[in-house]
């Protein structure tokens, strides 16, 4: 079985990001790491391969700038292989534009699964899963809680605002998980350096087939007229506990009428 | 704005909260305001219509197909047969992100996404987006003449019904969709939750990873009952497995906006804060002073959740 995983480099959620001003573009000039939505995927995918009698694990990614630091650790959790779109041109690229690099990209694996996250952490637009399915006209089944594959077969839990549904459907499927889903492994020290020899392909935008034109803020289809502070929640008191904090709560309660 | 859809979605003949919440924005917007939707029209065409939808357009039942493929495949053919709005409204659901992504892809017009705010621009929406956990707001606008698609957040509007007559209810034609319709719900799960419904409860009492084990997460659900509540979670509790999706309160799950919120053993992560910064007050217990989640309490306790909870719930059991 060939699975394809997407998977997001994106700067560390504990240092904060910050918009540039001038092109109204998310800074990027951290260091990029794994986002951590992506590692639920990648290690179903490795399950799944396992599981499977074997199979081939590839990595789909997108950045302006040729970072691998992500996907080393997803090779390094062992992941076969991972194609990666570098260019400058896009910087900028919306959601739709992204779905339209990665699905092109995914068409070179041909492969039977696609997993994806259902949103980034720092984007969180969560609809490039249903974009790349549409691009690649296959059937997707996403927010899945539980994923097994058999006779060509995907069985999904899939979350719903109820609970869930069972969901069965014919490979190829693009399936996004949602984390919990497996319980990601840590990278060994064997893996960390296996990783290091891993083939990380580059491609262009042009080597996709598209223009610099069609990519980018240009590419997008809609513009940012302002960018302004949101209303501040101020904080109130704050009272550290030293056994009686309890009472502050329950005169709280009362001044808010609640009992 | 002349004509604005929104995407209805409704269980058991009830329509869910958000299409209503979307309703009366796009009445406030638009001279016409309809609804598209799989499933059911006829069930729901007098609630629709109470809240200003002069027009259902229906797929009707899809036995068991998705949302996604369906209803995007149904409204490209529509607005390639002419019947253009000048945007879609779809909540921040699973089936209306599955709904809007497909349907982006067809009419090769992006998504604004995570919208919160919309108002009347100059021959186009403005949409307000907060990011960086709702510390900036962007304002965005589509910059070519196709329909606009929006994914709204939920609580962003609220919901008023106008007692406008039952819509009338059309048929949405729906392609041959070939391989994107293979997916197939074979049997539905109801997690069911006593108390009031966590996105509707005037109190909500939620646990986070604080709480240090999944048994420990019974006095939640405790104090929640205590105040008449319901009961909700972080993200990493339901990741780890101690309850269901259906409690987790952030960007990814519920978005609550009630007079009282309670995070206890919640350190405060920009995804929980999304989904529960609306609210009227809130009250947060955690043992790391430096918690972001003091930063928008209106009482802050700095101590530990295994203290205070069982003190409190014996405090308001001696009332």
């Amino acid at each position: 079985m060939k699975i394809a995983v997407c998977v997001k480099q994106i700067p560390d959620p504990a240092d904060p990001g910050a918009l540039d001003l001038e092109t109204n573009t998310l800074k990027r000039d951290v260091k990029l790491i794994l986002d951590e939505s992506d590692s639920y995927g990648v290690e179903m995918a490795l399950q799944l391969a396992e599981s499977a009698g074997g199979g081939t694990v590839t990595l789909i990614s997108m950045a302006p700038n040729a970072e691998v630091n992500g996907l080393r650790t997803a090779l390094a959790m062992g992941a076969d292989d991972a194609i990666l779109i570098s260019d400058e041109a896009l910087a900028g690229t919306d959601a739709l534009g992204t779905a339209k690099m990665l699905a092109k990209a995914i068409e070179r694996v041909e492969a039977d699964l696609v997993l994806t996250a259902t949103e980034s952490s720092d984007g969180y637009t969560g609809t490039v899963p249903a974009q790349i399915s549409e691009l690649l006209g296959i059937p997707s089944v996403t927010f899945a809680k539980e994923i097994t594959v058999a006779d060509g077969v995907v069985a999904v839990k899939r979350q719903t605002e109820a609970g869930y549904d069972d969901v069965t459907c014919p490979l190829p499927v693009l399936v996004s998980v949602t984390a919990g889903v497996v319980e990601p492994r840590y990278p060994s020290f064997k893996g960390i350096m296996g990783a290091k020899s891993k083939p990380v392909e580059n491609l262009t935008v042009a080597d996709l087939g598209f223009t610099a034109e069609q990519v980018g803020w240009a590419g997008g289809g809609q513009k940012i007229t302002a960018v302004e502070a949101a209303a501040e929640r101020g904080s109130g008191e704050v009272i550290v506990d030293e056994g009686e904090a309890y009472i502050n709560i329950v005169s709280f309660l009362e001044e808010l009428k609640v009992i | 704005m002349t004509m604005l859809w929104v995407h209805a979605e409704a269980t058991d003949g009830k329509v869910a909260t958000i299409t209503l919440e979307m309703l009366a924005k796009a009445r406030e917007l638009a001279e016409h305001v309809g609804c598209v939707m799989v499933g059911d029209a006829d069930a729901v065409a007098a609630e629709l219509g109470a809240h200003g939808a002069s027009i259902v357009f229906s797929t009707g039942d899809l036995d068991g197909g998705l949302a996604g493929p369906a209803l995007a495949a149904g409204l490209a053919a529509a607005i390639g047969a002419g019947a253009i709005p000048d945007a879609i409204l779809f909540g921040t659901t699973q089936d209306g992100r599955d709904i809007a992504g497909r349907l982006s892809v067809k009419l090769d017009a992006p998504v604004i996404t995570n919208v919160v705010d919309l108002e009347a621009g100059e021959g186009s929406l403005i949409a307000t987006e907060p990011i960086f956990g709702g510390v900036t707001n962007v304002k965005t606008v589509f910059t070519s003449d196709k329909p606009g698609i929006f994914l709204v957040r939920p609580k962003s509007f609220e919901a008023v019904s106008v007692d406008g007559g039952a819509a009338k209810v059309a048929p949405l034609a729906v392609p041959d969709l070939g391989a994107t319709g293979g997916a197939r719900v074979v049997n539905r799960h109801v997690e069911e939750s006593d108390g009031p419904k966590l996105d509707e409860a005037a109190i909500v009492v939620s646990g986070g990873r604080g709480l240090g084990d999944a048994e420990k997460f019974s006095i939640i659900e405790d104090l929640a009952k205590a105040l008449g509540g319901a009961a909700g979670a972080s993200r990493a509790v339901v990741d780890a497995g101690w309850v269901p999706f259906s409690y987790q309160v952030g960007q990814t799950g519920k978005v609550v906006k009630p007079d009282l919120y309670i995070a206890a053993g919640i350190s405060g992560a920009t995804q929980h804060m999304v989904g529960m910064k609306g609210s009227k007050t809130i009250i947060a217990i955690n043992k790391d002073s430096e918690a972001p989640i003091f930063g928008v309490a209106d009482l802050g306790i700095v101590g530990d959740v295994h203290k205070v909870l069982p003190q409190l719930l014996e405090a308001l059991a001696n009332r």
